[in-house]
């Protein structure tokens, strides 16, 4: 026995090291390294920790560009059994609808399971769509912002729910799709040997014509988005005084008579 | 007059009922709505579910820019269960067919809605912050990404053009209890499908951060849980709130409605004193429209000093007391 987990992950450019140019209205990846989406980081941890618990498999899924296959080797460097990659130039420019079908039809393709984890939302995208539209997409129900695992067994899982002014505790049979905030785990960091042998791990890719027999084509990419991004503007900054100060009386002082000024004190 | 039998455009606002109260997004919603609904000359209706809801609370939504209310009353509605919610929203769509559906962004809201355009294979746009009407009659949404360093303007191809919208940035009109609309009793479809069950609910805390004018908040530069009785004593003395990024929250040293951020809450004080704070792009995320920033860390390249008016350099446990100190003396002298 044990469960059958899936987890959703998506590579994103590290956010601190992205430049935004303000002029020219481009976003320049070239120094940010790419890494597992930070919010999927505790997904995987719920999943990995549910596995520890009551035993299963955790397989990671995710949709994106070859490179994509360094974050699912970390994803199984920090705990996941198996991994896939689902990578297609027709895959490419995908909205949350086309990225949710796509990745709902290869979680058909592998077969049965449990439970699929999810992270609130991706630091790029923002949005926090997918999970709820996959969920629809496989016709199982979902949770939300799940901030914590009360108690999981072999057909019934309990969660805490964060609905804005209240707090819920759910439970549910499988299938089910649970989206985690990062109140739900601290993610552990791999060790060097888990490292080492996430390394010789193999990768499975799929590319469209892998799942010929369970996806529609016309639904994937930038050609099966409903949304397009029309135009990206870069807001500028608001201008700051940018006044430092390292006396701190003086510092302090000059502060006070600022915010007097401007009737905050 | 040519009698083209145009059929009239139509948007669709979802109000969102909490027990006994229709959440004020949905108010937001229809002041933005109705812009809409009058640049393209379509009907602005609202979808109201719930449980008990009284005609006065349809009759409100009226008030506040509605031309009609599609009104559920069923006791699936009384808790917030996704199930039923989307299955009747969806029903809805597909006999009124709009070319605008609107929800609001909140927790609830994020998690119904993606469901809802999912099953009408339909796009939607997550937390617009605007949403404009161009020259063509297309809605454009505006929306942060890349946590929240820049504007997408997004247009949808498909119909209903759905989108969430973000609390507290949209106008909400003025209550006009002459405006006459109708409220139109629709039958609740239970449907057989079952969502997870709820077994307890409970209130959090009434605090909210986001209503707050003045912002104390503290990050790892704290050291220690109670480094925040500083900052309170601080905030106090301002008439503001104590707020934290992560760190703090993570360690435990106070509880997560105080959290500012990307993962937290996003706040537009007019004043943000920052303390042991670095400024990580995700904590920028949730304070950077913030009216006048000051902050204090002793690590001079420390990015938050970018964002902020004024920035001292030095110990937030040398700094916050001698803040104390004479802020006190001025209101001595005021005096």
């Amino acid at each position: 026995m044990g469960l059958k987990l899936i987890v959703l992950i998506k590579q994103v450019p590290d956010i601190a090291k992205v430049r935004f140019d303000v002029e020219k209205g481009r976003i320049d990846r070239s120094s940010a390294e790419a890494e597992i989406n930070p919010f999927d980081l505790n997904a995987l941890e719920a999943a990995v920790q549910v596995k520890e618990k009551v035993g299963g498999i955790v397989t990671a899924i995710s949709m994106g560009p070859p490179q994509a296959v360094t974050s699912l080797k970390d994803a199984i460097a920090r705990g996941a059994d198996e991994a896939i990659l689902l990578e297609d130039k027709v895959f490419a420019g995908a909205d949350t609808w086309a990225t949710s079908y796509t990745l709902s039809c290869a979680i058909r393709k592998v077969g049965d399971f449990d439970l699929i984890f999810c992270g609130e939302k991706t630091v790029d995208g923002d949005t926090g769509q997918v999970g709820a539209e996959v969920a629809e997409q496989l016709g199982i129900p979902h949770i939300y912002y799940v901030s914590k695992i009360n108690d999981i067994s072999q057909d019934k899982i309990k969660v805490m729910s964060e609905v804005d002014e209240s707090s819920y505790l759910l439970e549910s049979d499988f299938p089910l799709l649970v989206s985690v905030t990062k109140d739900v785990n601290k993610p552990r960091l791999p060790t060097l040997r888990d490292k080492l042998k996430a390394m010789k791990a193999e990768i499975k890719v799929w590319h469209a014509n892998d799942l010929s027999d369970v996806i529609n084509l016309a639904n994937v990419g930038y050609f099966g988005s409903p949304t397009t991004v029309h135009k990206v503007v870069i807001p500028k900054e608001k201008e700051r005084q940018g006044k430092t100060f390292k006396d701190v009386p003086g510092g302090v002082n000059f502060v006070l008579d600022a915010l007097e000024a401007k009737k905050l004190i | 007059m040519t009698t083209s039998s145009e059929i009239k455009k139509k948007v669709i606002v979802f109000a969102e009922k909490r027990d006994d109260l229709i959440h004020p997004i949905s108010f937001e919603l229809l002041g933005k709505g109705r812009e809409i609904a009058d640049k393209l000359n379509a009907e602005l209706s609202c979808v109201l579910l719930g449980y008990r809801v009284s005609r006065e609370q349809a009759m409100e939504l009226i008030y506040y820019g509605a031309d009609q209310v599609f009104l559920y009353d069923n006791i699936v509605f009384k808790e917030l269960n996704i199930i039923p919610y989307k299955h009747n929203i969806v029903q809805l769509v597909k006999r009124e067919k709009p070319d605008i559906f609107l929800f609001g962004a909140t927790h609830f809201g994020r998690s119904l809605a993606p469901r809802v355009a999912a099953a009408l294979e339909t796009g939607l746009t997550a937390d617009c912050i605007d949403l404009q009407v161009d020259e063509n009659g297309d809605l454009i949404q505006i929306r942060p990404a890349f946590t929240g360093n820049i504007l997408a303007h997004i247009k949808t191809k498909t119909k209903p053009v759905m989108s969430t919208v973000r609390y507290k940035v949209m106008q909400m009109r003025e209550k006009d209890q002459a405006r006459k609309g109708q409220i139109i009793n629709e039958a609740t479809e239970v449907p057989n499908e079952r969502g997870p069950r709820i077994i307890r609910k409970e209130r959090q805390a009434e605090f909210n951060i986001t209503e707050a004018k003045i912002i104390v908040s503290g990050g790892r530069g704290l050291g220690t849980s109670e480094g925040f009785k500083l900052l309170k004593e601080l905030a106090d003395l301002l008439g503001g709130v104590v707020g934290a990024s992560r760190t703090p929250v993570d360690e435990g040293w106070i509880g997560k409605e105080h959290q500012v951020g990307f993962s937290g809450n996003t706040v537009k004080p007019k004043l943000y004193i920052a303390c042991g704070i670095s400024g990580s792009p995700q904590h920028l995320a949730g304070m950077k429209e913030s009216e006048t920033i000051i902050a204090i860390n002793t690590d001079p390249s420390a990015p938050i000093h970018r964002t902020a008016d004024y920035s001292i350099i030095s110990d937030l446990y040398q700094v916050i007391p001698e803040m104390i100190k004479q802020i006190k003396a001025r209101k001595v002298n005021r005096t």
